[in-house]
């Protein structure tokens, strides 16, 4: 009798397995966005409080936290992103289109998944190279620093965004990527409970709520930052 | 009512197919969708034209082989029926009506309206029935099951296998017709010792079929003329993880 491949395998083959890991890693995101928020609003506590925050992080566990969170984020995300690509050519070669196309209940953001995917991955890309890497024009982000009580200096985390977000470029870029990230969030939270097999109909419409008021806060939470510095000349004397 | 039909017309799996303008002159209100086509069908004969293809046969929804695309809806707008239920006084005169095959990957045009839906049934030979003892049959009530899950059971049951969820959803995923076949008999004690089998095979099949994924956007659950809820599709998403999580440690 021929050896039947792992189950992890054929789980990963198939189209619900692959739909699992979508929901579960998407999950890991949903979890990593709200922690993200948290620590970005301290923003509007002051400069102090952000760079200690900046500085908490990066010595975390000894400086191994920001990596084992690096890790852990950067394979969800590529899992997430693969697995979806693969699930959409699937879908699209599944389907032979109608003449005469009409939608019940589809959500427009249900329909453009993939399109509010890739814009929020190009601009986790450029985000990254932004004030991850500091790379190119952004290289200049290197020479903000601040002495610490210690007499050690460390980068100035505030300063960068404030310069950051100066750019009206920049904010522009910014305000769209997160309202399609929204959009995304908006079906992709609900969709977590339905793929992890955990909603019903009873249910169904409260995890929907629930997603809507988590976009909704994401949206507002993260747009208030290069609003308030772009319009309300926050951090700028 | 005078009405104008947009018809897919197709010769057979090979010709790329089009459609065809068709007049539907006096037809009464009181005919049911299928018989405008007779009605019009007649017509065509008596111009010695080759008729309109359509599936169809209980004419009154319990069989599952009418289908139909009408206006971009699978069985019409008019929510749980199938095409066969569908009356013409739900129409207005004049209007202007597009008729299409059900369309996937997974469901072949064999000719105009008429679709090859065998794929389906090679999902129930993966997995959709119990192995049973053949003898005399058993004492009514011998085995007790109580009432919520035979409820919930029979609402998975009522599916008829149409393909209308399919037809319907953007992705041409099976995943409403799956779940409601797995869940009617995972839930029952007749079902329940081959579940985690059934499952797997099951999906595997549909995967194999062509069929696209479920992206959780309802329109299954709208179009189906038995009002199968996705709830189902739920369970069968749990109901994989957990076997191939115990086929894991188990094989």
């Amino acid at each position: 009798m021929p050896q039947s491949p792992p189950a992890l395998v054929t789980f990963w083959n198939s189209s619900i397995g692959k739909k699992i890991v979508v929901a579960l890693t998407g999950l890991v995101l949903v979890f990593f966005l709200i922690a993200h928020l948290s620590g970005n609003l301290l923003i509007f506590v002051g400069q102090k409080a952000f760079n200690d925050y900046a500085y908490f992080l990066h010595h975390l566990l000894h400086g191994a936290g920001v990596w084992i969170a690096r890790v852990v984020l950067l394979t969800s995300l590529v899992l997430h992103v693969v697995a979806t690509v693969q699930l959409t050519i699937k879908n699209r070669a599944s389907r032979t289109a109608y003449q005469k196309e009409a939608t019940q209940r589809a959500s427009k953001s249900s329909r453009i998944m993939i399109w509010s995917g890739f814009t929020v991955l190009a601009f986790i890309i450029y985000h990254l190279l932004h004030f991850t890497a500091r790379l190119g024009p952004y290289s200049s982000f290197n020479d903000l620093t601040v002495t610490r009580p210690d007499g050690s200096t460390s980068l100035d985390a505030y300063q960068m965004v404030i310069n950051g977000f100066s750019s009206l470029p920049a904010v522009i870029f910014y305000v769209i990527a997160i309202s399609l990230l929204c959009s995304h969030l908006s079906h992709g939270v609900a969709s977590i409970f339905q793929t992890l097999g955990l909603s019903t109909s009873k249910t169904r419409p409260l995890y929907k709520k629930l997603a809507l008021i988590y976009s909704a806060v994401i949206w507002v939470g993260f747009l208030s930052i290069p609003i308030a510095i772009y319009f309300f000349r926050l951090g700028q004397a | 009512m005078n009405l104008t039909l947009k018809v897919w017309r197709q010769k057979n799996a090979n010709d790329p197919g089009q459609l065809e303008t068709y007049q539907a002159k006096e037809i009464p209100s009181e005919a049911s969708f299928l018989e405008m086509l007779d009605i019009v069908n007649n017509q065509i004969l008596e111009q010695g034209q080759d008729p309109i293809h359509f599936d169809h046969d209980c004419r009154e929804g319990i069989c599952g082989m009418c289908s139909l695309n009408i206006n971009g809806i699978p069985h019409s707008k008019e929510q749980g029926i199938t095409t066969c239920q569908v009356h013409m006084r739900k129409f207005s005169d004049g209007d202007t009506i597009w008729i299409e095959p059900f369309r996937a990957k997974a469901f072949p045009i064999v000719k105009d309206l008429v679709v090859d839906r065998s794929s389906f049934d090679r999902i129930i030979q993966a997995g959709g029935y119990i192995d049973v003892r053949t003898g005399s049959a058993p004492d009514a009530n011998s085995v007790p099951i109580s009432k919520e899950v035979a409820d919930a059971a029979f609402d998975a049951a009522t599916c008829i296998g149409c393909g209308a969820c399919v037809a319907a959803c953007k992705n041409a995923s099976a995943m409403l017709f799956v779940s409601a076949k797995a869940s009617h008999l995972n839930q029952l004690p007749q079902g329940a010792p081959e579940k985690e089998a059934r499952v797997i095979g099951m999906v595997e099949q549909m995967d194999e079929e062509g069929f696209g994924n479920c992206t959780n956007h309802f329109e299954c659950e709208a179009v189906c003329p038995k009002s199968i809820s996705a709830d189902n599709i739920a369970k069968l998403n749990r109901d994989y993880l957990l076997a191939k999580a115990k086929q894991s440690v188990s094989s």
